[in-house]
């Protein structure tokens, strides 16, 4: 009899669980950046990027590890090393009801350099395109100016408009007059700085997307986010905020769900003047040579960082200590590198060897504004170096400064961060570690001015492959160089969190978007 | 009278200069817009075209001199971030830090003069000792841990107040106002009663302070001599005499209030101008800084020019000089 009542007590709970989950078919997630603009291709900055996700479509997507799959293209393969064939998806309708062909993606590929006024434009992902020809409605050609492996990768990148909208100005799309995709979500409404709105697309060509209506609220503070998660006012929130975490799992109403990311934070060092600017003996005099250009000091103080205790101790468990430019399982990234274990008896011998037994003096800088808990991990990696001989002052700005600074070359050795928004290896290597070529794009990034002639010929060779296989290795031997040469001194990824209340699940992402698609009633 | 005016607008539209220059030259010392702006994976091309749509290759005095001619013709520039005018973004804004601010103060003004004066009267008593101490708390407290105090308290424990955000708005006289809808006022309790908490407290003080010394002035003895009933004595008279301080600190404390409401705004993530400028400085929007930074000093120019001429209406010894202004 108890156990007839407990079973019907469970198919009650079901059946009132499933009335609501029907009648409440709604979302409030609280985003932790502010979207700047509805135009999706104003500014390529990620919150922005993130909404129109959600409104527009790609020709590729990428899962939730950055795998690439088949968006609007329904397929893709290389005819030559230059020449790529799109078969797109029929039967797909933008929200107005219009039919989308080859000539929305001709209109979109127009549209992309023609934004006025755009501080960061996406041209960075159209540019290796050559032409473009419709061979019919379903079917394209792109050509690219020489082999470019990355176009899918660029393309997944580029979100497709209706051809109507060809001439459309940003202001058309921040009105939401010109708001119309082939995505998931129709867009409804935005009160800037405050809220967006969308209404599910009933046409969608894709999985049906669990929620009638989603709210996305911008809380840019970590607390109150928090706390309006907590208040119930939320279904979910992004990025959880390291100090919060312990306490919400053990908070019964609440899930989250974590997954490492593609960010990676590292040590920037100068390895190319034989003076460096905050590089000194440890009177504060100026050395003769500038000891960050001896692999062995660089050894030494990769081997000076207890990673795990800075991964337990100032990150609270929510990072995982780096061997490489990517974590393990990425495109191109090496099975051969590891985490540098901490080892100070080894990195004071490394010193020595150098010719440093006494060690040396030097500056540390970095942002203490842009990543998760960047100014707490200067002060504990000083305290390491410490402990090798090596005095290391701190000294942490704002990141508007810090960037400007770091571009300039003022620093000797400094904290940064990335992520690969390709999902891949190669964005690291050339942006980071590639000899520093303003005419060609390399190493735009690379703040320390690493050169390794043998790394940018490997790098150079990969990105000039289209077999993928072959493209690999190659990338996992640049990575290989650069990163046994320690061009960076890798630290830690970051780990990627999402807190929803209890009965709604989430897929979590390694590119921190936050999809309202992958948001699931428990079932 | 109209000499005083056109004096004080001379003066301002000095200050208006001078602000724009300072800030101008600032902003471009910080950094360079650029580095935060673009995408990581930009190349040098990409970087240089956006120097050059953004107008910052050309000699900051140069850009400096556009901006004055564009200021001029009333165009103080277009936002970076959002790349819409800078003052349609301000003005966008401002309808919600506007009613913060003014909620904030109607609070701090209908709590802070019964009760400063109630404890002015009776300084010895216990319930006069419990709001001093109450206003030393409400001024020393940050303003931040008070709203997440407050947030934990009222939506999270006890679940009558929603967390953070402005409510459902209604169109009022083409502005966008939440505090129409029971919503919207549900919204503004807790982030208005947060900035109201240190005006409270410092109009608590100072009536309190301003009754303490009125009522042994003369013209209180007097008036009790005469028979006028102690309810018009403290309600009429000595009410007019504490206004004078009370006015000053207030008029300056609005100004600050809509335009540094930055914490109370971030912490309940309401949508307002303070939001604006701590997003704008972050991302080194050049021209949102300046347009809200001259937006700011002509509002403080405009609030203390109301101030000086609600003195002559509350004290009749002060009179609005003609020749010094």
């Amino acid at each position: 009899m108890k156990r007839i009542f407990a079973a019907t007590g469970a198919g009650l709970a079901a059946a009132v669980f499933l009335a609501s989950a029907v009648a409440a078919a709604e979302i409030t997630i609280g985003l932790g950046a502010d979207v700047t603009s509805m135009d999706p291709h104003y500014h390529t900055l990620s919150p922005n990027n993130n909404i129109a996700t959600h409104v527009f479509g790609t020709l590729i997507d990428q899962d939730e590890m950055q795998k690439l799959k088949p968006g609007l293209a329904e397929s893709w393969r290389i005819i030559d090393d230059s020449t790529w064939e799109f078969k797109l998806r029929r039967g797909v309708k933008f929200h107005d009801g219009s039919d989308f062909t080859a000539d929305d993606v001709v209109a979109t590929l127009a549209r992309v350099p023609a934004v006025p006024n755009s501080p960061a434009a996406f041209t960075i992902y159209t540019k290796s395109i050559a032409g473009v020809s419709v061979v019919d409605p379903h079917t394209m050609i792109v050509k690219t100016a020489g082999p470019y492996p990355l176009l899918p990768t660029d393309l997944s990148n580029i979100f497709i408009i209706s051809q109507k909208q060809a001439k459309a100005a940003t202001e058309d799309f921040n009105a939401g007059k010109a708001m119309n995709g082939t995505g998931p979500f129709k867009f409804a409404s935005w009160a800037r700085g405050d809220r967006i709105n969308l209404v599910r697309n009933d046409g969608y060509w894709g999985p049906k997307p669990a929620w009638d209506k989603v709210t996305f609220k911008l809380i840019t503070n970590d607390p109150s986010r928090v706390a309006a998660l907590l208040a119930g006012d939320l279904n979910a929130i992004e990025i959880v905020p390291t100090a919060d975490m312990a306490k919400l799992k053990t908070n019964k109403d609440i899930n989250i769900f974590r997954v490492v990311s593609n960010r990676i934070i590292f040590f920037h060092l100068d390895t190319d003047r034989d003076v460096s600017p905050f590089v000194t003996d440890k009177q504060g005099k100026p050395l003769d040579r500038n000891p960050l250009k001896d692999l062995r000091v660089r050894k030494a103080l990769s081997k000076a960082l207890n990673r795990p205790g800075i991964v337990d101790r100032v990150m609270e468990g929510e990072a995982i200590p780096a061997g490489q430019l990517l974590p393990d399982g990425f495109y191109g990234t090496s099975p051969n590198l590891k985490p540098e274990a901490y080892d100070v008896e080894g990195a004071r011998k490394l010193l020595a060897e150098a010719g440093y037994p006494q060690g040396f003096a030097i500056t540390i800088h970095g942002p203490n504004n842009r990543y998760v808990n960047d100014e707490k991990i200067v002060q504990a990696a000083a305290q390491m170096f410490a402990r090798i001989g090596v005095d290391a002052k701190v000294e942490t700005m704002p990141s508007n400064v810090f960037f400007t600074r770091a571009n300039k070359l003022e620093f000797s050795f400094m904290l940064v961060g990335w992520g690969s928004g390709t999902g891949e290896v190669s964005s690291p290597l050339r942006s980071l570690l590639a000899t520093f070529d303003a005419a060609r794009g390399m190493g735009t990034a690379n703040r320390g001015r690493y050169s390794n002639k043998q790394m940018d010929a490997l790098l150079d060779q990969a990105l000039a492959t289209v077999d993928d296989a072959k493209r690999e290795k190659l990338l996992q031997q640049a990575s290989e160089v650069a990163i046994n040469n320690l061009g960076i001194i890798p630290l830690h990824y970051q780990v990627n969190s999402w807190a929803t209340r209890k009965g709604v699940m989430y897929v979590p992402r390694t590119d921190e978007n936050t999809l309202a698609l992958e948001f699931k009633p428990r079932s | 009278m109209p000499v005083y005016f056109i004096r004080r607008m001379m003066q301002s539209v000095l200050v208006l200069f001078v602000m724009s220059l300072l800030v101008f030259v600032g902003v471009f010392a910080i950094g360079n817009p650029i580095d935060i702006l673009i995408s990581p994976e930009a190349d040098q091309h990409e970087i240089e075209r956006a120097t050059r749509a953004l107008g910052l290759d050309k000699p900051l005095w140069e850009q400096y001199g556009l901006f004055v001619v564009n200021a001029l013709k009333g165009d103080l520039g277009r936002s970076f971030v959002f790349n819409i005018p800078a003052i349609d973004l301000i003005l966008q804004r401002m309808p919600a830090t506007m009613e913060l601010a003014i909620t904030a103060t109607f609070m701090g003004v209908l709590l802070g003069i019964p009760l400063g004066m109630w404890a002015g009267l009776r300084p010895e008593s216990f319930s006069g000792k419990l709001i001093m101490s109450g206003s030393i708390l409400g001024f020393s407290l940050p303003t931040f841990w008070v709203g997440l105090m407050l947030i934990m308290i009222f939506a999270v424990f006890l679940g009558w107040l929603p967390s953070t955000g402005r409510g459902q708005t209604r169109e009022f006289l083409g502005v966008h106002l939440s505090i129409l809808t029971w919503d919207g006022l549900r919204h503004l309790a807790m982030p208005a009663f947060n900035l109201a908490l240190f005006k409270l407290s410092l109009v608590i003080r100072l009536a309190r302070a301003g009754t303490r010394e009125a009522i042994l002035q003369d013209y209180v003895k007097f008036a009790r001599a005469k028979g006028v009933s102690s309810r018009r004595i403290i309600g009429v008279h000595v009410f007019k005499n504490i206004m004078i301080p009370i006015v000053t600190v207030l008029g300056l404390e609005l100004g600050s209030t809509i335009a540094f409401a930055v914490v109370t705004e971030t912490v309940f993530a309401w949508p307002g101008m303070g939001k604006l400028i701590i997003d704008s400085i972050n991302l080194l929007d050049r021209p949102v800084i300046v347009a809200y930074l001259m937006v700011i000093v002509f509002m403080f120019i405009f609030i203390n020019l109301v101030v000086d001429l609600l003195y002559s209406v509350l004290d009749p010894r002060v009179r609005i000089s003609e020749s010094k202004g």
